[in-house]
């Protein structure tokens, strides 16, 4: 018998279960792209038939990281950049949670990148949401990892000289299993996206542009957009390696000329999570490692045991 | 025989068994102090373990303390083995049998190099510390005949009486086919010189290995044996002492005490990245969790260390991490979102000496106030710092009860010293049932009574209905027990308030909870502070964390020399034993603070926390990278509390009272 019978609970799920009766307002500014990632995620958990008390949601610092506060499911709002491993170990800890990362272009690729990267290699089974407006917003505008080189903030009075992060290739390089752009002004293409991500066995990365009409006014709005699996333009295999790689530097190269591309870039249906590769190697048990302390049964391994080998 | 009590407190009568005095410097069979050295990576190391627990198992008592560079190939290291017929609690004052394995890494000589000779290190460097009438063996198979002529050698010997004894260890062992069994060799010369029985020698090393490698090595430490009396002539009087045990005994350090705690305390989840000397923590569960249904991960550095213990401990699992102080800076966030978030978690800091990388392979008490005070905000954590293998043990399975009890973050602060040094237990002091029990922890059909807002989100953090400041908790993927954790302030279901009212109402809260802690340290188990000496002495001398051992033996030997001195070592660090040490304190007329770093950081902290006593409180420091020796703080306490007029002779430092 488990002791979180939330999982996996097979009922009748209405979206506004996930708006939360104490903070059913968010504060985002009017216009602001978070409100697509908010959105896409209520629409998408019930339709993959999730529940608000099965599902940890992890974030960061910044306005995306009011997510949970917004969204009401089990919530983690972590420290600047630190929401993947907090998530991780939440995963490990009880891998039948339904567990969501999500957190802003600085929090994700900028002071917590050390972290993306290894999340992504580690193939950690969850989805990451990075809110990618080009800016810091809730520190009121200053140049961010994503933003173009030329860009000029407070902190960067004559423009940035750095180019900005390729998030899709890094990502690719890193070793995610899912990589998806979408766009807070496409709410249908965002829901499927949304879905598929938690849906995927594996390390899903979804980097959601959402504009920033307060802080980054300049930029456009993302539209408009062109989803390159509609696209007659664009035909690529996105269990393909090599041809994701391709058009994930296309659409890196031309966002900050005014061309917006989303869709999916890769998936990668064939390699095991981190849990399947742990359980493989025999350093993780089949049950929860959390079900077993409710587990009034369960025989507990003794030091006295080990001490053989020093007498 | 004890010579002092656990959780002994004032008021108390406690009957004390006392050795007859020994002189300091003794040079009878009652204690034997083998150092063998050689380089890194000349397996001195496991030499030296499988030889200390010859002795264990021989009957004696053993304590071990390792010096090694921080290098992997090459560098001069030792291991010293004190071993008697009763409880050893500290490395001895210097020591009295050398085996010098020479440096077979070492690197070339070169006039301008500061290196100097590194090859003739591990005999050049061992002779200050040699005792009158040592036994020294060297490898003149390593050594060049050339370079003993240039450390004076005899005349040295002959000035302090010592016994040398060159040896081609190297030969022999090449002469058997393989040059790293001079190791053995040493190993069998040691035991003929020192009338030992091969017996547990033997056994160890069957234990070890198998096949053609034994049948060498045996060969091998059988004719190292023999050569003591047919080739070696024996002018010495020291000899292996004898001793006998009650029950079966452990060779364990303070890393395995630590690491048994945490499996004993039901913690089946450690994050971690690699860092001298915290590694060894980290290793050792890594080693023992799959076993165990556990999870262990390493991961990119250790600000995801800390995150990943906090997040498994949100999710339900008893969880830890660790580090040395570098490793432990990279803590100080998520240390703070466990505070702020009331997530249970244990993590460990094994100090090295500082600042920055410092010397990463040598013990210093300089990270207290780092561990105490780091991460922004008001602190609101636990932290014990155990000052032997058995406290270790103990206080590390503490630190996992109240942690999950009270929902607090709790540290275990040690040190190289007692991280690496071996010693032996009762195998029955680990004979314990484990403790997975979550603490404040709700199930589903709790939840059900818990109180929820309208909404249906629970009252996680319920400051109205909190018991000794604790509310109690739920995880994620419980029915009925949805709420949000936050590191900023936040109101009962846990979403950012900032309201003044609910801000104060939750700090105050969160800081309730160590006073209650407090309550329950002193009212409801055991002291973890340790007392040594007689009640009524004069003077006293306090310490904390590894230096306990030293401190104690030197407390008896004052009290033989006629001085009136009693001891207290304080694990306590917050909340602060406040009680104890002010009841130590007021019992005599002054003390002298020992520990191991420049600043005085513990007395610093007794004068904040009790806010009087400075001028009864003087300090004797040793920051050099070595711990103390007994004698160290006898001349420590002579010079300083007795007033006698000269300097001390060993590298310490006598900081005087407050106003002096």
């Amino acid at each position: 018998m488990s002791a979180f019978n939330a999982i996996g609970e097979e009922r009748e799920i209405d979206r506004d279960e996930f708006t939360p009766g104490v903070e059913p307002q968010p504060t985002w500014c009017p216009g602001c792209g978070d409100f697509g990632v908010l959105k896409s995620l209520k629409q998408a958990l019930p339709e993959v038939g999730k529940t608000p008390e099965e599902v940890l949601t992890v974030t960061g610092i910044g306005c995306s990281g009011k997510l949970n506060s917004y969204l009401d499911t089990y919530g983690f709002h972590t420290i600047h950049g630190r929401s993947l491993p907090v998530a991780r170990a939440a995963k490990l800890a009880n891998p039948e949670l339904e567990v969501i990362a999500a957190g802003g272009d600085g929090d994700g690729y900028g002071i917590g990148g050390n972290h993306f990267i290894h999340t992504a290699r580690e193939n950690h089974d969850m989805t990451y949401i990075v809110f990618n407006n080009e800016i810091f917003g809730l520190t009121k505008g200053q140049t961010s990892p994503t933003s173009p080189k030329g860009h000029k903030s407070k902190t960067q009075p004559s423009g940035s000289a750095k180019t900005p992060i390729r998030p899709l290739s890094q990502s690719l390089t890193a070793g995610a299993t899912y990589i998806a752009r979408t766009a807070a002004v496409n709410p249908n293409q965002a829901k499927e996206i949304i879905k598929e991500a938690i849906e995927h066995d594996g390390f899903a990365h979804v980097d959601f542009l959402t504009q920033c009409p307060t802080w980054n006014k300049d930029a456009r709005q993302y539209v408009p957009y062109i989803d390159i699996q509609e696209s007659d333009d664009y035909d690529h295999d996105v269990n393909d390696r090599a041809e994701a790689a391709e058009i994930m530097r296309e659409t890196e190269d031309v966002l900050n000329e005014g061309t917006v591309l989303t869709g999916r870039y890769y998936v990668d249906d064939e390699s095991p999570s981190y849990t399947q590769e742990k359980k493989a190697v025999g350093e993780m048990p089949d049950q929860p490692v959390a079900e077993r302390y409710f587990d009034e049964d369960a025989e507990w391994e003794r030091s006295y045991d080990l001490l053989e080998r020093h007498t | 025989m004890a010579i002092y009590s656990k959780g002994f407190r004032h008021g108390e009568t406690k009957i004390r068994i006392r050795l007859a005095a020994r002189p300091l410097i003794s040079m009878s069979d009652d204690e034997l102090i083998w150092r063998v050295s050689g380089g890194s990576g000349d397996g001195i190391d496991s030499t030296s373990q499988n030889f200390a627990k010859a002795l264990m198992r021989s009957g004696l008592d053993v304590f071990t303390h390792r010096h090694y560079p921080s290098r992997i190939r090459g560098g001069h290291t030792y291991v010293e083995i004190r071993a008697a017929a009763d409880e050893v609690q500290s490395r001895g004052d210097g020591y009295n049998f050398l085996l010098a394995l020479g440096d077979s890494f070492a690197r070339n000589p070169q006039e301008e190099a500061y290196y100097g000779n590194e090859e003739i290190k591990p005999l050049s460097e061992n002779l200050d510390e040699l005792r009158e009438g040592g036994v020294i063996v060297y490898d003149e198979g390593l050594l060049s005949e050339d370079d003993i002529a240039e450390l004076d050698l005899e005349e040295r010997a002959e000035e302090n009486g010592w016994h040398v004894y060159p040896v081609d260890l190297r030969g022999l062992a090449k002469e058997h086919g393989r040059e790293v069994m001079r190791n053995t060799a040493g190993v069998g010369v040691t035991a003929g010189l020192l009338d030992m029985e091969l017996e547990h020698i033997e056994d160890l090393m069957s234990d070890a290995m198998g096949g053609d490698i034994l049948e060498a090595n045996l060969e091998i430490l059988h004719e190292a044996y023999e050569m003591v009396g047919d080739e070696i002539e024996v002018e010495h009087d020291l000899r292996a002492p004898e001793g006998e045990h009650d029950a079966e005994q452990a060779l364990l350090s303070g890393s395995n005490a630590i690491a048994y705690g945490a499996i004993d305390a039901g913690c089946r989840f450690i994050a971690g990245y690699p860092m001298t000397p915290w590694t060894d923590v980290f290793t050792i569960l890594s080693q023992n969790f799959p076993q165990m249904g556990g999870v262990s991960e390493q991961v990119e550095d250790e600000i995801a260390a800390a995150a990943l213990a906090v997040g498994a401990s949100h999710a339900g699992v008893k969880a830890m991490s660790g580090s040395s102080g570098g490793g432990f800076a990279l803590m100080s966030e998520p240390l703070g979102l466990a505070e702020m978030t009331e997530t249970p978690v244990v993590l460990v800091e094994s100090m090295r000496a500082g600042p920055s990388t410092g010397m990463p392979t040598k013990p210093e008490q300089a990270d207290l106030e780092h561990v105490l005070y780091t991460s922004q905000g008001d602190s609101q954590r636990v932290v014990f710092a155990p000052g032997t293998i058995e406290e270790a043990y103990e206080q590390t399975r503490l630190a996992f009860d109240i942690a999950w009890d009270y929902q607090i973050p709790a540290i275990v602060i040690y040190d190289q010293k007692l991280s690496g040094e071996n010693t032996n237990v009762d195998v029955d002091f680990f004979d314990r049932e484990v403790s997975p029990d979550l603490g404040s922890t709700l199930t589903e059909d709790e939840l059900k009574e818990a109180a929820h807002d309208n909404s249906g989100k629970f009252k996680r953090f319920n400051y109205e209905d909190a018991e000794d400041g604790v509310a109690s908790r739920s995880i994620p993927g419980q029915k009925g027990g949805r709420y949000l954790a936050t590191g900023n302030e936040h109101s009962p279901v846990g979403h950012i308030s900032e309201d003044p009212d609910n801000r104060v109402a939750q700090m105050e809260r969160r800081l309730e909870k160590l006073e209650k802690i407090r309550e329950e340290l002193d009212e409801e188990r055991d002291s973890t502070q340790t007392y040594f000496g007689p009640d009524e002495a004069e003077y006293g001398i306090i310490t904390w964390g590894s230096s306990q051992g030293a401190v104690a033996e030197a407390v008896d030997r004052l009290n033989e020399n006629g001085h009136s001195v009693k001891g207290l070592s304080v694990s306590d660090m917050i909340p602060f034993a406040e009680r104890e040490v002010t009841e130590f304190l007021e019992s005599v007329d002054e003390a002298m603070v020992v520990e191991m770093n420049a600043t005085a950081q513990f007395r610093g902290l007794m004068q904040k926390e009790l806010g009087r006593f400075g001028d009864k409180m003087t300090s004797l420091l040793k920051f050099n990278g070595n711990p103390f020796e007994p004698a160290e703080i006898v001349e420590g306490y002579e010079v300083n509390l007795a007033d006698e007029d000269r300097q001390p002779e060993a590298q310490v430092r006598i900081e005087p009272a407050a106003g002096d």
